[in-house]
């Protein structure tokens, strides 16, 4: 284990040298940068997957939202047309705070925060790293609830299932990235957990009232269109702005 | 030479103030379908365009803190976001008496409505994010960040409502955004307002920021005590 350890630094600091040198040319930075980001991403899957903590909780909590749903609202099928979208998301939405909450919280144990800062790895790069595994995870935890939902209130998202796949991906992305750096900025906090969500939840409007209005839109059977092109644009814009904000202030957030 | 200054512009905005009340509530006339409850703009839509301007000035102030690390920047920075949140509220809440009035509701689902509203919180959450945080360098470092994504977040907001056909809220009035729709004689005392909810603005910026600067004075004696 230890030897694997060492080896593994040694070739990331061979990385980190290809890296910074200025005359290595700049597909081979963007490839040892990107191999980076997927080492880190690696590195949370595998954790997730020996612990299963936050895929298991999120799982529990969005089912037994689902079941609060169907007694807060009468699941008739007209109503869940109108609801659907809306409904979906913020299932999403809560159960995706738990999982974003552990992202660096996990890191805090035995200061191994401190540990991957100190490494060769960028924080941009540590950055990506975690959101791609934080995509990964949300895109799981979103799939199993589609399927939940289509047959607990008998939604067909089958119809549609194209565009509400190319929805679901833009969406999670952006609430994925402007998550996980609020994860960052929260973790040292005091009242991490309370804070989060007051900090993150404002902020991921535009892109979760986008992606609700056009899930509600596909699941009715509304395909996309001119009408609804202008929220695709939003989710497009938000991800795009947001991604580069969050990259060019982590640096900011982690290390000062 | 600070107090003078502000004792100057606590003047200026005092007559200015008078001056413009006397104008809106006794020289205009009524508006031809919304009576006497239009005047309300002229303490909604300046307190939105100031409060606004504010987050943005906020952001800037927040940009030169983490390009300096200077903390008097954060101190400003925190200022002139807490009265712009202030300014927001103003123009949340004369928004929804004028709502109540005329659409007989006091809160109506309206993106431009919703958005300020949003706005608030995100502000507000800056504000919570300062009590939560004790030590000066990473509060002022973790605030400029939100700083920078709340007015980001809050100017793409404003860009995608422009993009949205259909809006209960009435669009933009002023000349230099329409070509005219407004009468003269409406429009001037506006712009005079604006300028009175600016001086408002500095007036209180100032106070706070004096306040801020004390108590991180107070702040670092006390460190140095227990040290």
């Amino acid at each position: 284990m230890k030897e694997e350890l060492s080896r593994k630094g040694a070739e990331l600091a061979k990385k980190q040298i290809s890296f910074s040198a200025s005359s290595a040319p700049l597909r081979e930075t963007v490839f040892s940068f990107l191999g980076q980001c997927l080492t880190i991403a690696q590195k949370d899957l595998r954790a997730e997957w020996r612990t299963k903590e936050a895929l298991n909780a999120s799982l529990a909590f969005s089912t037994v939202i689902l079941i609060l749903f169907s007694f807060a609202l009468d699941p008739n099928p007209e109503m869940m047309q109108e609801f659907s979208g809306g409904l979906l998301w913020l299932v999403f939405l809560f159960a995706g705070a738990l999982v974003l909450n552990r992202s660096f919280a996990r890191e805090m144990q035995n200061d191994c925060l401190d540990a991957l800062l100190a490494s060769p790895v960028p924080p941009s790069g540590l950055f990506l790293g975690k959101t791609l595994a934080n995509y990964a995870l949300l895109m799981t935890l979103e799939f199993i609830c589609l399927a939940e939902f289509g047959i607990l209130f008998n939604v067909r998202w089958l119809a549609n299932v194209g565009p509400l796949m190319l929805v679901m991906a833009l969406g999670t992305w952006g609430m994925t990235v402007v998550g996980t750096v609020f994860s960052a900025l929260t973790v040292n906090l005091r009242l991490r957990e309370v804070m989060l969500p007051v900090l993150v939840y404002p902020m991921m409007v535009p892109v979760m009232m986008a992606a609700m209005i056009l899930t509600t839109d596909l699941l009715a059977g509304t395909a996309l269109g001119p009408g609804n092109m202008l929220w695709v644009r939003v989710l497009v814009g938000f991800d795009v702005i947001f991604t580069l904000l969050g990259v060019s202030l982590i640096d900011t957030v982690l290390v000062g | 030479m600070r107090n003078r200054v502000l004792l100057l512009l606590t003047v200026a905005f005092a007559v200015l103030i008078t001056w413009n009340l006397k104008n809106i509530l006794l020289g205009l006339p009524d508006e031809a379908r919304q009576d006497a409850i239009f005047r309300i703009l002229y303490f909604h839509a300046p307190a939105a365009i100031v409060g606004l301007t504010g987050f943005g000035v906020g952001m800037v102030f927040s940009g030169i803190y983490l390009a300096t690390k200077n903390l008097y920047w954060d101190t400003l920075a925190a200022s002139t976001t807490e009265v712009s949140l202030m300014l927001a509220a103003i123009n949340l809440v004369t928004g929804s008496i004028w709502g109540r009035q005329q659409w007989g509701v006091w809160w109506a689902w309206d993106a431009r409505l919703t958005s300020m509203l949003v706005c608030w919180l995100i502000f507000a959450g800056y504000m919570m994010l300062r009590r939560a945080v004790d030590e000066p360098n990473t509060r002022a470092r973790l605030c400029a960040v939100v700083s920078v994504f709340g007015t980001v977040n809050a100017w793409f907001v404003y860009k995608v409502i422009e993009w949205i056909p259909r809006l209960q809220h009435p669009g933009p009035v002023l000349s230099f955004r329409t070509g005219g729709r407004i009468d003269r004689q409406l429009e001037t005392p506006f712009f005079w307002m604006v300028l009175a909810y600016l001086l408002l603005a500095v007036i209180l910026i100032m106070i706070r920021d004096r306040q801020e600067s004390i108590s991180r004075e107070i702040d670092s004696l006390r460190r140095l005590a227990h040290a």
